[in-house]
């Protein structure tokens, strides 16, 4: 049985912020991921998909020690990355890796493409010589889809798309074994983001990374992720694997972002519209509904859905869906 | 007669680096009632182009050529003229409703301000106008809410008041920019099914640009494919959906990934990057990323024309289509 | 990964290296910058002034037929004339004005230089860990300089100058304790800033230890704020040089700097007008130089009218 390379358990992060005056103050708590957990193997994607206040972002920070979690484990080959002191967790970079949404703003508008992929090796292996270096920066360029001969230019000077490349360089020259993408193409062309999806894919099959894919729809994850977890204001609330969860989603809320997914196809696009798939607005994620936090958007909500948190559970086919009617649901997705 | 005519539109920014050409030659009509979708990755100019017709253009852009609406000449119209235009007869609403807001007065005041100034309306019939649209925008509890402040709204609904406040006066013409690029997927195909309700119910006409083709599927009447600049392709969304003719159309339909398509896992890409605005390729500008290129791009393409409405600039004929525009050094021919 | 020095490179390796393009050359920011500089007419027109000066004072003195201190008994309190000489006429006790000035001129210009040197490097280097590190050790260290900020300078230069003495040197520390204050304040806030960047989070995320990011990535974007403030704080500096000199707390006889010669023409005003124009004149035109220069990379750096 192989064993997952990523365990991620219970993971939480929440934030407070305080508001008022001198003589009321208000505490309120945001929980941001809440009790997070799931699994990854060597070579394997998971695609993460989730609005905005669902906790992404927060998740993929957490995962990577950049946001202290207030609780839960990261079991990362093992190890529990939660408990390590600073230094030995710099030490762990070097195989956890993350690509950012922004492909301009995670650059440094003041150095060189080349300085940008090399400042990684600078910092663990000071010893390499600048050859070495340059050598391996090229290698990574060309990897990655660029001209090796840019490697003086400013990221002022490129694409967004070639910017986000040089990001993925930068993420890959350690040769980490997990590589976290943080919404990598949500910033990019329709016709860009496809190349920079195929790349990620060979990149990952050539290299036989661990790859979390995190995005805000469902679309474009199809296409590189083999499970797919559906997170809703920092819970899980499916976790299937591709095969089954586009065509036969387990949860309300998976349908409902399927549903949403704007289809290049005005005959279907405008029938799609005509069932009440959503309700209302996203809540603020300091006043959540009690029970489960879709219950006030969920059309098939009944009053058990008010009061009673589902769990994730596990269904026969082995995908988990945290909701009390997902045996007597049937979201099929019906096809051509 | 139709509410919009653009004929010989050219805009040009004036940098550092030398002369952008953001738009050239670029001609289109909008008949009332109509709803016309543009579409163009970044650095195609469509939103540049509607930028100089509504006389908002950067301080170093210049516009040339005609743009007529409801008869009047719009280009070179004197400030005072534009405004009694703006906000009244056409409407605009952009990308990122918080930035559109005044942060400092609620929804109220901003939405009664419009009113009083364009339609001279005392304050309590303003405010019974304004509750209104809020309630056809579907915002709940319009009468209570409309005291706060945009902060308080969430993303989707600010886009709304931003919809609420655009329709208030009635305009003949709402011009949409990336309306929905900075909201979830969810919230944004609510937003989609609103605008198309609001064009059905009213005779109000509709120019939505965006990048994302498949989010006009269901709004547009009209689609216009803009690349580099230039007009690549126009025609009705059945036409540019299910039988598209210019190979740019074909490769940005096959990049959009499809929840409606299961089969394959692969994403086709357009290889390459838009061109750099300031060193346009000769002859045609999509040559160096088209899969059907031929020695014949190397010269200004033609202009097609086919008699249910449809354009193309292209080598490769339409069916049924006659030259409009000649291509540079050929002689315009009617071909059959 | 390894470390060993790679092979050797093949024949086919070489031919590939010599087929490849050569290396584009970049364009950075500063060099951006810099072209906007230029076309900038003021500040133009300012740093040619202000190169002229510095050449003035440094080789001036050496061109002039007198000495500073040289005392022309045949002509004192002598006007401007061409056939004495005196370009800039002399002061009562028959010495150049044209010499003092130019001599003065390296003093002011050094104090400007040297006092601001000190507060970039004291107050970059503290706002900057300040910044970055924030919690419990910004509170203090920003406290720290709140208290100091809150000592009255004259009190503070006057207790100096009592314990050490009248010397050249303590007026640059004096000047230079008290300017990285603000200088300090800048850059935490724009550390501040700098810190959330997602590049910042990036090079974090790549295990850049703390040390290294400041340096690499924290202070080099820092920089274009510190220019355009280090540009308006030399005025500044060389300003309270001026003011200390002319209160007879500056520099020391037979030395001069365009405040003590300020203060010298002052007190002539009536009688030798000259002795107070020109010093006057050399300070205000360095003055208003600075300050274009100052707007000038402001407006550089932070272009407006981007397409």
């Amino acid at each position: 049985m192989k064993k997952p390379v990523l365990r991620v358990q219970d993971l939480t992060v929440t934030f407070n912020s305080v508001t008022g005056n001198v003589f009321h103050r208000q505490e309120r708590r945001n929980r941001a991921v809440d009790g997070i957990s799931f699994e990854l193997f060597a070579g394997e994607t998971l695609g993460v998909v989730g609005e905005s206040a669902s906790g992404k972002s927060t998740l993929a920070r957490a995962i990577l020690g950049l946001i202290k979690p207030n609780r839960g484990r990261v079991m990362w080959l093992g190890e529990n990355l939660t408990e390590l002191d600073e230094e030995s967790m710099r030490q762990r970079r070097k195989e956890l890796q993350i690509v950012f949404q922004d492909p301009v703003a995670s650059l440094d508008p003041r150095m060189t493409a080349g300085d940008i992929i090399a400042e990684p090796l600078w910092n663990f292996y000071p010893n390499m010589d600048r050859l070495q270096v340059d050598e391996r920066t090229r290698g990574m360029m060309k990897m990655v889809g660029l001209l090796p001969n840019q490697i003086n230019r400013y990221p002022h000077e490129f694409s967004s798309g070639q910017c986000q490349r040089i990001g993925i360089a930068r993420a890959l020259v350690l040769n980490p074994r997990l590589l976290i993408c943080d919404e990598p193409v949500s910033a990019l062309d329709v016709s860009i983001q496809a190349q920079v999806v195929n790349l990620l894919k060979d990149l990952q099959k050539k290299l036989g990374l661990a790859l979390i894919f995190i995005a805000h729809d469902l679309s474009v994850v199809r296409h590189i992720s083999d499970r797919v977890m559906v997170i809703y204001m920092g819970q899980a609330m499916e976790v299937s694997c591709k095969e089954s969860l586009y065509r036969k989603p387990l949860h309300p809320y998976t349908n409902a972002l399927i549903k949403s997914v704007p289809l290049p196809d005005p005959k279907l696009a405008a029938e799609a519209r005509r069932e009440n798939w959503l309700t209302g607005d996203m809540p603020s994620p300091f006043d959540r509904p009690r029970g489960c936090t879709f219950h006030d958007r969920c059309p098939y909500r009944v009053k058990r859905c008010e009061a009673d948190v589902p769990a994730l559970r596990k269904m026969e086919e082995g995908d988990w869906v945290a909701c009390h009617r997902a045996e007597d649901l049937d979201l099929s997705i019906e096809e051509e | 007669m139709a509410l919009l005519d653009v004929r010989g539109l050219e805009v040009e920014f004036d940098t550092p680096e030398g002369v952008v050409r953001a738009v050239t030659g670029l001609n289109f009509s909008l008949e009332p009632g109509e709803a016309l979708a543009i579409v163009g990755e970044s650095g195609s100019g469509k939103s540049q182009m509607m930028m100089a017709i509504m006389g908002l253009l950067a301080e170093n852009g210049r516009a040339r050529g005609s743009a007529r609406f409801q008869g009047e000449e719009l280009m070179g119209m004197k400030a005072a003229e534009l405004n009694r235009i703006r906000g009244s007869k056409i409407a605009m609403i952009f990308q990122d409703p918080m930035t559109s807001l005044n942060p400092y007065l609620n929804i109220e005041t901003q939405m009664v301000e419009v009113l009083r100034h364009h339609q001279g309306m005392k304050r309590s019939e303003a405010r019974a106008h304004a509750v209104e649209m809020l309630n056809a925008v579907r915002i709940p509890d319009a009468e209570e809410r409309i005291r706060q402040y945009p902060h308080e709204y969430s993303g989707g609904m600010q886009q709304r008041v931003m919809i609420a406040m655009g329709l208030l006066c009635e305009p003949d013409l709402l011009i949409a920019d990336e309306p929905t690029t900075a909201l979830d997927v969810t919230v944004q195909a609510q937003i989609m099914q609103l605008m198309r309700e609001l064009s059905e119910k009213t005779r109000m006409s509709l120019i939505m640009i965006t990048h994302d083709l498949a989010v006009v599927a269901e709004v547009a009447d009209r689609i216009m494919v803009m690349y580099a600049g230039e007009v690549v392709e126009t025609g009705t969304a059945d036409q540019i959906f299910y039988a598209p003719c210019h190979p740019y159309t074909q490769g940005l339909l096959a990049s959009v990934p499809r929840l409606d398509r299961l089969d394959t896992d692969d994403l086709h890409a357009i290889p390459g990057n838009p061109p750099n605005l300031l060193e346009l390729p000769d002859g045609c500008r999509f040559r160096e990323r088209c899969s059907q290129a031929s020695a014949a791009c190397l010269e200004r393409p033609p202009v097609w024309e086919t008699e249910d409405g449809r354009s193309s600039r292209c080598v490769l004929r339409p069916e049924g289509a006659v030259m409009r525009e000649k291509a540079a050094g050929a002689a315009a021919e009617e071909a059959e | 990964m390894s470390e060993k020095s790679s092979p050797a490179p093949s024949v086919e390796d070489a031919f590939a290296l010599a087929m490849e393009p050569e290396d584009v050359r970049g364009r950075s920011l500063w060099t951006d910058a810099w072209h906007r500089l230029l076309k900038n007419r003021a500040a133009l027109v300012s740093g040619v002034i202000m190169t002229l000066m510095i050449l003035a004072v440094v080789f001036g003195p050496w061109l002039v037929p007198w000495e500073a201190d040289f005392t022309d008994w045949d002509h004192t309190s002598a006007p401007p004339s061409l056939e004495t000489g005196h370009w800039f006429g002399t002061d009562p006790v028959g010495r150049d004005i044209l010499a003092r000035t130019l001599e003065g001129g390296r003093i002011s210009l050094l104090v400007g230089l040297i006092a601001t040197l000190v507060s970039l490097v004291i107050g970059v280097g503290y706002g900057a860990i300040a910044g970055y590190y924030g919690g419990v050790t910004d509170r203090i260290m920003m406290r720290f300089v709140d208290v100091i900020y809150a000592l009255p300078f004259m009190f503070f230069v006057i207790l100096l100058m009592v314990v050490f003495g009248r010397n050249i040197i303590l007026i640059f520390v004096a000047i230079g304790a008290v300017n990285w204050l603000d200088m300090a304040r800048i850059v935490r806030g724009q550390t501040l800033s700098l810190k959330n960047t997602e590049f910042v989070e990036a090079a974090q995320a790549c295990g850049v230890d703390h040390r290294s990011i400041i340096r690499r990535h924290i202070v080099p974007n820092l920089l274009g704020v510190v220019m355009v403030y280090v540009t308006l704080t030399i005025p500044q500096v060389i300003l309270v040089e001026s003011f200390l000199s002319f209160l007879g707390l500056g520099v020391q006889e037979p030395m001069s700097s365009w405040g003590a010669l300020i203060n010298d023409g002052a007190q002539d005003m009536e009688s030798a007008p000259w002795t107070l124009v020109f010093p006057a004149a050399f300070l205000t035109v360095t003055l208003y130089c600075f300050n274009y220069l100052g707007d000038g990379m402001r407006d550089a750096l932070d272009p407006k009218d981007h397409v």
